[in-house]
């Protein structure tokens, strides 16, 4: 005993940590701070944590370079003794980095923590957001397969509607004039390097501040932030009903922080790795390259924006949402910060949660992709053209051969680019059918020249007969009363 | 500067020995800038003629796929220095060469002979068989590459990934000689 004594003094001697180490441990926190909901952020440091030691035992195997990468992955996912799942805990690991990292965030802008005095806190705290968003990014490219190849692609094609110097920029992020090993050794020095680095640094200013400015008080109805006052009754708060950080508030995080890298763990047995999908070949065309999870929403928005929008929008909404996050504490350093008196920063909070959570929904099924082969792979049900005659049976050929299966469902089966067409012969008259094959329209490129009369015409035809049982067809009125009217004197 | 505390011999060392660094630093760091910046070129730079291969690969009136090397190929570059295209041959000597990717967002653009259309599997922009844009997000039609006949083989100048930034140009360059729509 005396002898550990004896060595922990030779150490304590040269280092002198006890004090400052005691100190931020035993400094009083508010006694109500002391909550389950306050374990988030100590949660996303460890999952940072076990980014850096995974990372660091993947690096030990992998190859950053166009034609290796994509063969290491493979080595590690299937030679390598445990590989596959320290790969799965990296890739799992990141999603819960993500995920953590937003729920804090949502969590300190529900408790108003961003007021004064911790208004820097916030803004290292948007920048660390931003970084945890980068390595995620990053790290999708270094896992070099096809959907990198072509999300790389994409990248790159946002960028160049950068004006002015949006080809440089494409330069830039590519490293030369095409996707290829530069763009990967430079998007490994980032993932590896610079974003890594520069987010440890953060965390640690982050987390000295948490601790000289003290936990964010749980918020109550009516006690208003004010610069002159708070400081003072922040003390008097933690000072006269306080608690010790360690143990009453630490014990919380540190199950919570196991609990999650126990859930690491699990997916990471249960689901395995992350791909790498296929070899990224740019000859093989035959892929729908797809975003990881936190960049479906952007997919998603991407893909629904009017094209004269989508310029303006990918160009300037980061940016205007960015400095908004930045100036939140700047603008809003005072006032209340119970979410019962901030109607309007809830309805915010909860407007974005949803709608992140619609957009992301979609993106997991793409309905605004075609099927590129549904036209070969899903055949007309039978049962639309059992009793059907020639023409009818020779447009069901033509419907198919001409991919309008691709964008347009029958059956519940086929692509959801376009209208499904089970019911089309009730919204759409013989004429509106010809018209819209020939001139296309919405989202439908113009058949017109790709078609021969009697092509249309089967297709039609076809087209006329998707209807439910029972259902009378579309009809055109004016048809109709001119019918009438031409009928009357006769009779 | 220093009005309140007097100037020392010290503080004055120290003043110049933080200048000496400055400088050193300045001298160092601007041409590093120069080696990070090194990458952007010009777009005649990244570009070069390449066969594509002897004339008879590509029927006429048929739009083929074909691909070729980067000629500015490193070995790092594995698999990703081969770039797909789409070969049209309207005729004996006119042709039409489409970039793979996308004019949306970059994504590789099949061709469907059937339905004579260029189909998008990202967010499902279509082109007709003469490049024009259809439908969907794409705000123009597809890229093309410059192409011309040598010795029983069709070349282009190629080299780098097309995008709007570079593209633009080139559509402003050889806007008077020959229409995109040749269809
Ligand atoms: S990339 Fe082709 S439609 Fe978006």
């Amino acid at each position: 005993m005396s002898r550990i004594k004896r060595l922990y003094n030779w150490f304590e001697m040269r280092l002198q940590l006890e004090g400052p180490v005691k100190d931020a441990a035993l400094h009083p926190v508010p006694r109500n701070t002391a909550s389950w909901w306050y374990v988030f952020g100590s949660a996303a440091t460890t999952l940072l944590m076990l980014q850096i030691v995974t990372g660091i035992l993947l690096g030990l195997v992998y190859v950053a370079s166009g034609s290796e990468a994509w063969k290491t992955l493979d080595e590690l996912n299937h030679q390598l003794y445990l590989g596959w799942f320290l790969r799965a805990m990296h890739g799992w690991g990141s999603n819960f980095m993500v995920a953590v990292v937003l729920v804090h965030m949502a969590q300190v802008f529900t408790f108003g923590a961003y007021k004064f005095p911790r208004e820097l806190t916030w803004i290292l705290g948007v920048f660390m957001l931003l970084m945890t968003l980068g390595m995620a990014f990053t790290g999708q490219v270094l896992r070099f397969d096809q959907d990198a190849y072509w999300g790389l692609g994409i990248g790159a094609s946002i960028m160049s509607r950068v004006p002015v110097i949006g080809g440089a920029l494409v330069d830039l992020l590519l490293g030369g004039p095409i996707i290829g090993g530069a763009t990967l050794s430079r998007f490994f020095a980032l993932h590896v390097f610079v974003i890594p680095g520069t987010l440890l640094l953060f965390t640690a200013v982050h987390i000295w501040m948490v601790l000289k400015l003290g936990i964010n008080d749980w918020p109550m109805p009516g006690r208003v932030v004010r610069r002159n006052t708070y400081l003072q009754e922040y003390h008097e708060l933690s000072h006269k009903d306080g608690v010790p950080f360690v143990p009453d508030a630490l014990w919380k995080d540190l199950f919570f922080s196991a609990a999650i890298l126990a859930a690491v763990a699990v997916c990471a047995f249960v689901f395995g790795p992350y791909g790498p999908g296929g070899q990224p070949d740019p000859t093989i065309i035959q892929t729908a390259p797809k975003p990881d999870f936190f960049f479906l929403w952007l997919y998603a928005v991407l893909s629904y924006l009017p094209p004269s929008l989508e310029t303006p929008f990918v160009l300037i909404a980061p940016v205007i949402g960015i400095c908004i996050l930045l100036a939140l504490p700047l603008v809003a350093g005072e006032g209340e910060k119970s979410w019962h008196r901030r109607p309007v920063a809830i309805l915010v909070l909860v407007t974005v949660a949803v709608s992140w959570g619609i957009f992301t929904h979609l993106a997991t099924f793409t309905p605004w992709s075609p099927i590129m082969d549904a036209w070969s792979g899903d055949p007309v049900p039978p049962k639309l053209i059992h009793d059907a005659s020639p023409l009818v049976r020779q447009g069901a050929v033509v419907f198919q051969a001409k991919q309008c299966r691709n964008c347009h469902a029958v059956g519940g089966s086929g692509g959801m680019r376009g209208p499904a067409l089970d019911t089309v012969a009730v919204r759409l008259t013989e004429d509106q059918l010809i018209r819209q094959v020939l001139q296309g329209g919405g989202n439908m490129p113009a058949y017109g020249k790709n078609l021969s009369p009697p092509e249309v015409t089967a297709l039609v035809r076809f087209l006329e007969t998707l209807k439910p049982d029972g259902q009378p067809p579309a009809i055109d009125a004016t048809h109709q009363e001119q019918k009438a009217q031409n009928a009357a004197p006769q009779q | 500067m220093s009005e309140e505390k007097p100037l020392t011999r010290r503080w004055l060392l120290l003043a110049v020995g933080a200048a000496f660094n400055g400088i050193v630093g300045v001298a160092l760091a601007v041409p590093v800038v120069g080696y990070l910046l090194s990458p952007i070129r010009k777009k005649s730079a990244y570009s070069q003629w390449i066969s594509l291969g002897s004339l008879s690969q590509f029927p006429e009136g048929q739009t083929r796929l074909a691909d070729f090397v980067n000629p500015f190929k490193k070995p790092q570059d594995g698999e990703t220095a081969k770039t797909p295209c789409w070969v049209r041959r309207l005729s004996a000597d006119k042709f039409q060469v489409f970039a793979i990717n996308c004019a949306h967002l970059g994504c590789p653009v099949r061709w469907f002979p059937q339905s004579e259309l260029f189909m998008c599997p990202c967010h499902g922009g279509v082109y007709y068989a003469n490049g024009d844009r259809a439908s969907g997000p794409p705000e123009r039609g597809l890229f093309t590459y410059d192409y011309k006949l040598v010795s029983g083989e069709l070349h282009i100048n190629a080299g780098q990934m097309p995008t709007l930034a570079d593209q633009a140009k080139l559509v402003t360059i050889d806007g008077k000689g020959k229409s995109p729509c040749l269809g």
